[in-house]
C-alpha cells in the first residue's frame, strides 16, 4: 500500500505540471480518503461453534460468501464517491429508499454479516441487569422473546435475516429481513442478528432450519455484546 | 397435478448423477418439496372450495381476489413451490439421454436470441444474478416469442404478481438448497453443470403445449 501511495503521488505530481484531468484527480481523493474494506477476522476458532455450527459452514460462509461481498462491494466502488463513506452510510444511501442501487446487496451483506459474528459467542453469556430489564418490558419475559425471535427466523421465507432492534421510539423489536436488507435502512438500531439465509445452515441441518435456530437462540447468542450495543 | 399430493420423482434420486448428488434430490424431493405440499393442503383445509382451481390455476390466481387475503401469502409461497418443483423434476433427466431442442424449438430460440448459445448465456446471467433465493425461467410470451426472466422465492411466470409473465418452458432452481451439499457457494459451477441433465424431449413438449396456450405441468 505504501509503495502504491508513493507511485499514486509521483504520478499525480507529474500530471500536475501538465495540468491534470479530473480523472486523476479523483484516484487520488479516493486513495486519500479511506483504504478499502476488509474482511474481519472470526472472532473465535473455526471450530469454536460446533455443533451448531460446523467448521465446514464457517470456511464456505466466513472465507468464500463474506469474503465475496467485501470484494464485490470494493470492486463496485472503486473510485466512485461512495468509497469515501462509511459502510453505515453507504447502506443507507444505496437503499435509495426501497429501490436499491447493485451496491446495496454487498454493502448490507458485508454489515450483516460483521454484526452477525460479533453476535454469536462460543461460551454462554449473560445479558445486563438494565437490557434484561428492557426485554421483560417489551416481550414480557425472555422466554417470550426467544419465542418471537425463532419465530422470525423461521417464517422468513427465502433468504435473510431475524433481528433484535431498537426502535425509533426506543423500545426494542423482533423483526425479520429478507435477502441484504437490514434495520439501518429503516431508522433501527439493530442489536442482534441471525442468519436464516440456507448457506448459514445447510451443510449442518440441511432443511433444518428450526434445529440450527434452536441452537442458536440458546447456546450461541453473545449476551454481553448485545448488552453492549443496547447501552449505547 | 393433485394440489395436495407430492409427485413422484420421475425417476431415481441417484439418475442425476454426478451432476446433481441423490443426498440433494432426495432432501429436495421429500422435504422441501413436501413442505410446500403440506402447507398448500393445510391453507385449503380452510378454504376447500379453492381445491377446484388445479395447480395451474391456482398459481394464476395469486395476486387476485380469488385467494382470500388470510392465505394470500401462504398460497403465493407454497403453490408456487409446488408448481416450480414440480415442473422442475420434469424438464430434468438422466445425462445423455436428451439430444437437444426440436427443430422447431430451435427456431423459436434463434429467433429470439439468435443461437442456443445466447440463450444459455443470457440464462446462466439470470440465474447466477437472482440475489438471495429464487427461480431463472425460459418462458413463452403472451404474444408469441421466448423470454428469460428471473423471480424471487417461488414466484413464478404464471402468477399475476411478477414483473414478466408466460408460460414456463424450462425453469432452474436456484434456492441454495437445490445445490449447496456439492457445490457450496458456486452457483455459477452448478448453473453450467445442470444443462448435462436438461430433459429437452420435455422442454419441446412444453413448448408445442405454450404455444397453443396450454401450461405444462
Amino acid at each position: 500500500m505504501a509503495t502504491m501511495l508513493a507511485q499514486t503521488h509521483a504520478f499525480t505530481g507529474l500530471r500536475l505540471m501538465q495540468k491534470p484531468r479530473s480523472t486523476g484527480c479523483s484516484r487520488v481523493r479516493g486513495v486519500a480518503a479511506r483504504a478499502e474494506l476488509e474482511l474481519k477476522p472470526l472472532p473465535f476458532a473455526n471450530d469454536a461453534l460446533e455443533p451448531t455450527i460446523s467448521s465446514a459452514t464457517l470456511d464456505v460462509h466466513w472465507g468464500k460468501h463474506h469474503r465475496a461481498y467485501v470484494t464485490n462491494l470494493n470492486n463496485q466502488i472503486k473510485d466512485k464517491p461512495l468509497a469515501n463513506k462509511t459502510l453505515e452510510e453507504i447502506i443507507v444511501e444505496t437503499y435509495n429508499s426501497g429501490s436499491p442501487t447493485p451496491e446495496f446487496n454487498n454493502a448490507g451483506q458485508v454489515f450483516n454479516h460483521d454484526f452477525y459474528w460479533e453476535s454469536i459467542s462460543p461460551s454462554p453469556t449473560e445479558p445486563s441487569a438494565e437490557l434484561k430489564a428492557a426485554i421483560d418490558e417489551a416481550f414480557g419475559s425472555m422466554d417470550e422473546f426467544k419465542k418471537q425471535f425463532k419465530a422470525a427466523g423461521a417464517t422468513q421465507f427465502g433468504s435473510g435475516w431475524a433481528w433484535l432492534v431498537k426502535g425509533k421510539d426506543g423500545k426494542l423489536a423482533v423483526t425479520k429481513t429478507p435477502n441484504a436488507e437490514n434495520p439501518l435502512v429503516h431508522g433501527q438500531t439493530p442489536l442482534l442478528t441471525m442468519d436464516v439465509w440456507e448457506h448459514a445452515y445447510y451443510l449442518d441441518v440441511q432443511n433444518r432450519r428450526p434445529d440450527y435456530i434452536e441452537s442458536f437462540v440458546e447456546k450461541l447468542i453473545n449476551w454481553e455484546k448485545v448488552s453492549e450495543r443496547f447501552a449505547a | 397435478m393433485s394440489l395436495t399430493e407430492l409427485p413422484p420423482l420421475p425417476y431415481s434420486y441417484d439418475a442425476l448423477e454426478p451432476y446433481i448428488d441423490a443426498e440433494t434430490m432426495n432432501i429436495h424431493h421429500t422435504k422441501h418439496h413436501q413442505t410446500y405440499v403440506n402447507n398448500v393442503k393445510g391453507a385449503l383445509e380452510r378454504f376447500p372450495e379453492l381445491k377446484d382451481l388445479g395447480l395451474v390455476d391456482i398459481n394464476k390466481a395469486v395476486g387476485t381476489e380469488k385467494i382470500p387475503q388470510e392465505i394470500a401469502t401462504v398460497i403465493r409461497n407454497n403453490g408456487g413451490g409446488h408448481y416450480n418443483h414440480s415442473f422442475f423434476w420434469k424438464v430434468m433427466g438422466k445425462p445423455g439421454d436428451n439430444n437437444g431442442p426440436s427443430s422447431d424449438l430451435k427456431a423459436a430460440i434463434d429467433s429470439s436470441f439468435g443461437s442456443l448459445d445466447e440463450l444459455k448465456s443470457k440464462f446462466n446471467a439470470a440465474g447466477a444474478a437472482r440475489f438471495g433465493s429464487g427461480w431463472a425461467w425460459l418462458i413463452y410470451k403472451s404474444g408469441g416469442g421466448l423470454a428469460i426472466t428471473s423471480t424471487a422465492n417461488q414466484d413464478n411466470p404464471l402468477q399475476s404478481i411478477v414483473d414478466e409473465g408466460g408460460i414456463p418452458i424450462l425453469g432452474l432452481d436456484v434456492w441454495e438448497h437445490a445445490y449447496y451439499l456439492k457445490y457450496r457457494n458456486l452457483r455459477p459451477a452448478y448453473i453450467s453443470a445442470w444443462w448435462n441433465v436438461v430433459n429437452w424431449e420435455q422442454v419441446n413438449a412444453n413448448f408445442e403445449a405454450a404455444k397453443k396456450g396450454d401450461v405444462p405441468v
